[in-house]
């Protein structure tokens, strides 16, 4: 290696540091409020040959880990095979198709390639979750889409920007798909702008490092961190850890998808095969194969959270690609539930398995849903159309350290959740409650954090309500003897009658009328270790708190 | 609808002014978590003198007398002493919080331990989070306001006063009555705090929509949890040292800083003791803009490292970026005006180690001050940045003595070596440089990202290098930033202290507008502004201090409709036509995105008004004693040892106070002082100003 090892580690932060202005420059230009205030987007770095992860934004939503290299190499393939217009300096091309190395078709992506001397150096790319593009139901959430042309406009890679310049007929067609239209421009040209940031940031690395030592670096980079996730998983004895995560529904059928997965350690590496799972379904609980193996990599994250992301953080992790099941869904199988739902799921078949070898690393299963719930109605007197989302939080699970944290933010994401002052001011609802959910912590020596109650009423005209949450029938996991934390609970109040939708914890299009009610109770998290053990002194101070009943905690913990 | 934010009016009685005629004297004391400083300055005799003594944690009114001792200050003939105080952040971030109650909303007792659903870290699941108020001291009673400040549900007095019994009863101490809406219409909370009144026993009573009238009922509430639960404690803090200061005589009012930058007599302080959180860090950098200031470099990005963090911070024109939104630390948001200063990345103390991949890490952990260092020889093992510069000459070896007896430079070198060098092929010089060139970069990367999410480009900038550590490594970060100047300041190791001298009087408004700019009141926001003037000079006279000039600053915060954050744009008067306003804003916006957006219209969000109360100029030359200065450079030299820069140089020492007035300094070279070292790199030049700043050209890089 001529390299030296300062050096080096100079150049990993210096390429982190260009794709976190990326994520810093798209938030703070973004209009849509899912960028702006919930960081529902990602910037990263990817090879030219392959596509794959060089760096990716340390502030990027936790799903996206992953993610982009797949299109970014899909893209990559199809402009070698001739499929898609190879590009020029100053071209940036636009994608959103989830069986190309995607997410949900809501996630669209651009990619810009870096140009030194002529060639392509390494290319650009960043997420952002658009709040409309187009489909059966605004926001993109259809519960029960039966085709991906139900969930919205698909866009294969095509060049949206030539040089330097938007292409104003590309642009025209897209916004005669999607709803609220004309304020797209703006979140468009934030999402450049971002990548001509990094292009600026990264130029100035490349200028002063030299174009061949980066290279070099970034090849030594990848092996290391290859290395490091060696290290860290040759903690985990060999074996075969097995575990079963549970979908509610498919939204269409009312049938649990099952999760099943088998993760084989060798001392090297690990294999996860998810095997003997459900079969493809018909609702939009499909996972894309990209989605799929980015949840495997965002739970490995959060449980070596020190190993930088790059591709060879990834290469001792081989996930047997699940043909036939729901988890490597294909044209036309409807997807838009797999990056807010599915991938919380298989995250958390993922700790389920790893949490008997690596028990002072994982926690018991986190409450693990976004929470969806959207509002869309009219505002009487000025005949205003809206659509308010409510996304909320749960419990986290039990770990060895201590108890789960009560509301945290789901698994796969890092976004706060909007204050219910200003959604009041922004919709005609009116809250009675935003309260800890008591008793919904799953009990353990160290117990589940709390879910969240709420309680929303519609004041003024009409409304209808659709909701994709998780969890409705069974809580998420305890670990190692600890319970389960309690499940996803919805109750609609319509004209006085209150009811629980069939599918538990998805519905769509539920018609409401002022003064009718949705009250949603989030789940809890699941309890680590025995309840026994837990330490008599938390027990009274969780009832002293309210928090369990006394004879809540009696039954729990004994 | 517009609203407007009034500060709590004066509470309490103004002592009655002295017929003592002035003796143009006066003192800063700040109290550091290690040291207490003191600035004294005499402006009749231009003379100064400080002191350094030990922070006495359990009662830091201790302290402060202490070094008006060491420096042989007389209180009684002060004009004025203006105090930095950390009462209020050490409580905070060690939780060592009075008992405080919460009446809150009925629905909404839970708002301060739910947060808005986040988790401490991006990765892992894990890790804790403590409310600030316990959830059996939150009580809720029937009360309800809508967002367009229409009343939905009476105030239920009944409840209340059964809501306020049951906290006396459990022992609260303080009182914070939060409501939903109350920003919009505050009738609700305004009455309750009159019962609260009637039978709370004391006046720690805080209502929500006091300090920051702003949606957003976490933030609001938990900056009002704050301030209750810390008002006891800095009410007693501050009245027993004004009866200490009283008894040596002292009869004026004394001056508490804020985190905004300015000062409050300490008779109101206690009203909103929020905004002295954080005060320290803001006071070092009021003392930075005004040096800054004097010495013709106005922009500049503050630069203060200290042993287990550094704090950075960015000046425009003199002016310190003021934040409404700083979280202290994790699901802790203080929305109360203060300097925006970001903790970034490292100190002195933060460890080097050779992470699995076999690449050399420096930080995030950090050897604090127990057991600190190798070099403090208090049982560090590890290598540290600190150890780094004792191991390459940047600071003195002899110093290793003062501080314990057994550790010696050998001991520092050989863990260079065992710990780092053997893992990565280098000795222990080149794993100590290894280490500063990673810390260097790393700081660099953060001073650029603060300064980048602030909308600036850092080459803008001058580094203005302060505390312990701030002047060994500014030049370096400075190179690496493409900075071309260093300001390092006559006294680095005392610049709060300084600040507190120099600060002024500051009062700042915010109204918010919220409405799309073509649909605004022009007149409307012009008034505005004229009411928000009219307040901060009011409040300034009630202050009774000696100011030279008054300073008013007016902007605007504006998004284009649909956004969510705000761009600050400040305005050449009060009197904008709408036309100017969406050319500034616009302008503003393309400088920071480069991005034009005629599709879509702008809003108007918040007018603001900063009041400032300059204070008589003070002459800084006098910081370092004329009458020590040397006549040649030569006679300034204490000597010369080698030092690693790229390779082991003979290097000359200066000590600071013994440069002549027209030094000319080349690197490499040491500049000593009491408590601070500066190093200039080969190709740096440093020149000294008037008033003793030395000013150093970064050469270019090797």
């Amino acid at each position: 290696m001529t390299l030296d090892p300062i050096t080096l580690t100079v150049i990993q932060s210096g390429l982190q540091q260009v794709c976190d202005e990326m994520d810093l420059s798209f938030s703070r230009a973004a209009f849509s409020p899912v960028i702006a205030e919930a960081n529902d987007r990602s910037d990263g770095i990817y090879s030219a040959e392959d596509g794959s992860l060089i760096a990716q934004g340390s502030q990027g939503l936790p799903v996206f880990v992953g993610v982009m290299q797949y299109s970014t190499a899909t893209l990559i393939r199809m402009i070698a095979e001739g499929k898609v217009v190879a590009p020029k300096p100053g071209d940036i091309y636009i994608v959103n198709d989830p069986y190309l190395g995607g997410t949900h078709l809501m996630d669209v992506r651009f990619a810009m390639p870096v140009w030194r001397n002529g060639e392509i150096f390494c290319w650009l790319s960043n997420t952002g979750h658009w709040p409309d593009t187009g489909g059966a139901v605004p926001g993109g959430f259809s519960a029960s889409a039966t085709a991906v042309e139900q969930e919205g406009l698909r866009l294969p890679p095509v060049r949206l920007f030539k040089n330097g310049e938007l292409d104003p007929e590309i642009y025209a067609i897209i916004c005669s798909n999607i709803r609220v239209a004309d304020q797209r421009i703006g979140d468009v040209k934030a999402q450049a702008a971002a990548l001509y940031v990094g292009e600026a940031r990264l130029t100035r690395l490349l200028d002063r490092y030299g174009d061949d030592t980066v290279r070099e670096a970034i090849g030594e980079l990848r092996s290391r961190a290859a290395e490091q996730m060696r290290a860290q998983i040759a903690q985990i004895p060999p074996g075969t850890y097995r575990s079963t995560a549970y979908i509610d529904s498919d939204g269409v059928v009312n049938e649990p998808l099952e999760i099943k997965l088998a993760v084989t350690a060798d001392g090297e590496g690990l294999t996860f095969d998810f095997a003997g799972s459900s079969p493809p379904c018909q609702g939009p609980m499909n996972s894309v194969i990209a989605t799929t193996l980015s949840s495997v990599y965002l739970a490995m994250r959060h449980i070596f959270p020190d190993v930088p992301i790059s591709a060879g953080a990834f290469e001792p992790l081989t996930v047997k690609r699940p043909e036939g099941t729901f988890l490597d869904a294909q044209y036309p199988r409807p997807v838009s539930g797999c990056a807010a739902e599915v991938s919380q799921r298989i995250a958390e078949a993922v700790f389920a398995a790893l949490v008997e070898a690596l028990p002072g690393k994982v926690s018991a299963a986190p409450a693990g849903s976004s929470g969806n719930f959207a509002l869309g109605g009219e505002v009487p007197e000025t005949g205003q159309s809206y659509v308010m989302y409510q996304i909320s939080g749960g419990g986290y699970g039990g770990y060895a350290g201590g108890d789960g944290i009560s509301n945290g933010c789901s698994t796969i994401g890092i976004s706060k959740a909007p204050p219910v002052e200003i959604m009041e001011q922004q919709f005609p609802v009116l809250y009675h409650r935003y309260a800890l959910r008591e008793g919904s912590g799953g009990a353990g020596a160290q117990r589940g954090g709390f879910g969240l109650d709420y309680e929303v009423e519609i004041l003024k005209g009409q409304a209808r309500a659709s909701f994709v949450m998780d969890h409705g029938r069974f809580g998420p996991q305890g670990a190692l003897g600890g319970g389960d934390g309690a499940v996803n609970e919805v109750a609609v109040t319509r004209g006085g009658e209150s009811f629980t939708p069939e599918h538990l914890s998805k519905a769509q299009d539920i018609s409401l009328v002022a003064g009718d009610r949705v009250r949603v109770k989030t789940p809890g998290g699941g309890g680590y270790g025995d309840p026994a053990m837990r330490d008599r002194a938390l027990v009274e101070e969780d009832v002293r708190l309210g928090r369990y009943t006394a004879e809540e905690a009696k039954l729990l913990f004994g | 609808m517009l609203d407007h934010k009034t500060p709590a009016a004066a509470a309490g009685k103004a002592p009655e002014m002295t017929d003592k005629t002035l003796t143009g004297s006066f003192a800063g004391i700040d109290v550091g978590g290690t040291f207490t400083d003191l600035v004294f300055y005499d402006s009749k005799a231009k003379a100064v003198k400080l002191a350094k003594v030990p922070t006495t944690l359990d009662n830091q009114s201790k302290g402060v007398l202490a070094a008006l001792d060491a420096a042989e200050v007389d209180a009684a003939a002060l004009d004025l002493i203006v105090h930095g105080t950390t009462t209020t952040t050490n409580a905070v971030l060690e939780r060592q919080l009075c008992k405080t109650g919460l009446v809150t909303t009925l629905g909404f007792r839970d708002v301060l331990e739910l947060g808005r659903r986040t988790r401490p870290h991006a990765y892992g699941m894990t890790g804790q989070f403590r409310p600030i108020i316990p959830r059996d001291l939150r009580l809720e009673i029937p009360e309800r306001m809508l967002a367009d400040g229409s009343e939905y549900a009476p105030l239920d007095e009944g409840a209340l006063r059964a809501a306020l019994q049951e906290l006396l009863e459990k022992g609260c101490e303080a009182l914070v009555i939060h409501f939903l809406h109350a920003y919009a219409n505050p009738a609700h909370e305004i009455r309750a705090g009159e019962i609260a009144r009637e039978v709370w026993p004391n006046g720690n009573i805080t209502l929500g929509h006091a300090l920051i009238s702003e949606s957003r009922e976490f933030e609001r509430g938990v900056t009002a949890a704050v301030n209750a639960s810390v008002q006891p404690l800095l009410r007693r803090y501050v009245e027993r040292l004004a009866d200490r200061l009283s008894e040596r005589g002292y009869d004026r009012d004394l001056l508490v800083m804020n985190g905004n930058g300015g000062m409050v007599s300490a008779r109101v302080v206690a009203e909103e003791a929020a905004k002295t959180v954080m005060s320290g860090p803001a006071s070092g950098v009021m003392a930075a803009a005004y040096t800054g200031r004097r010495a013709g470099i106005p922009d500049l990005l503050t630069y203060d490292m200290g042993g287990t963090s550094t704090d950075v911070a960015m000046i425009r024109g003199a002016d310190p970026a003021v934040s409404h939104e700083i979280e202290i630390e994790y699901a802790m948001p203080i929305h109360v005006p203060m300097v925006d200063v970001r903790t970034v990345g490292a100190g002195g103390g933060s460890i080097a180690r050779v992470d699995a991949a076999g690449l050399l890490q420096v930080g995030p952990e950090s050897a604090g001050s127990v057991p600190g260092p190798i070099c403090y020889g208090k049982g560090g093992l590890e290598p540290t940045i600190s150890d780094a510069n004792m191991a390459l000459g940047r600071m003195d070896p002899g110093k290793l003595n003062t501080i314990s007896g057994d550790v010696s430079l050998e001991t520092i070198r050989a863990a260079f070596q065992s710990r780092l060098g053997d893992a990565l092929g280098l000795d222990a010089t080149e794993s100590a440089a290894a280490v500063l060139r990673i810390a260097t970069a790393k700081m660099a990367d953060a001073v650029r990202m603060v300064s980048i999410s602030l909308g600036e480009d850092p080459r803008d900038f001058a580094l203005f290098a302060f505390g312990g550590a701030g002047p060994l490594h500014a030049c370096a970060i400075a190179r690496e930033l493409g900075v071309p100047r260093v300001l390092v300041p006559a006294r680095p190791g005392i610049t709060n202290a300084l600040g507190c001298v120099v600060a002024d009087l500051r009062h700042d408004y915010v109204a918010t507008v919220n409405q799309p700019l073509d649909a605004c009141d022009m007149d409307e926001v012009h008034a505005l502004f004229d009411r928000q003037v009219e307040e901060g000079r009011a409040a300034i006279g009630r202050e009774r201090v000696e100011i030279a000039e008054e300073k008013i600053s007016f902007s605007v915060e504006m998004r284009f409709i649909g956004q969510t954050h705000l761009l600050r744009v400040p305005l050449p008067s009060a009197t904008p036509t709408r036309e100017e306003l969406q050319a500034l804003f616009e302008e503003a916006y393309f400088k920071r995105f480069q991005v034009k957006l005629p599709e879509i219209r702008p809003a108007l969000v918040n007018v603001n008004t900063s009041v400032i109360g300059r204070r008589p100029e003070i002459d800084l030359s006098a910081l370092i004693d004329p009458a020590g200065r040397k006549a040649t450079l030569e006679e300034a030299r204490t000597g010369t040892r080698p030092v690693f820069f790229d390779a082991w140089i003979d290097t000359p020492i200066y000590w600071r106070d013994h440069l002549p007035a027209d030094a000319t300094l080349s690197g490499p070279a040491i500049v000593e002082q009491m408590d601070c070292t500066l190093v200039l790199e080969p190709g740096d030049v440093a020149t000294q100003d008037a008033d003793g700043n030395l000013i150093v050209t970064v050469g270019p890089r090797a």
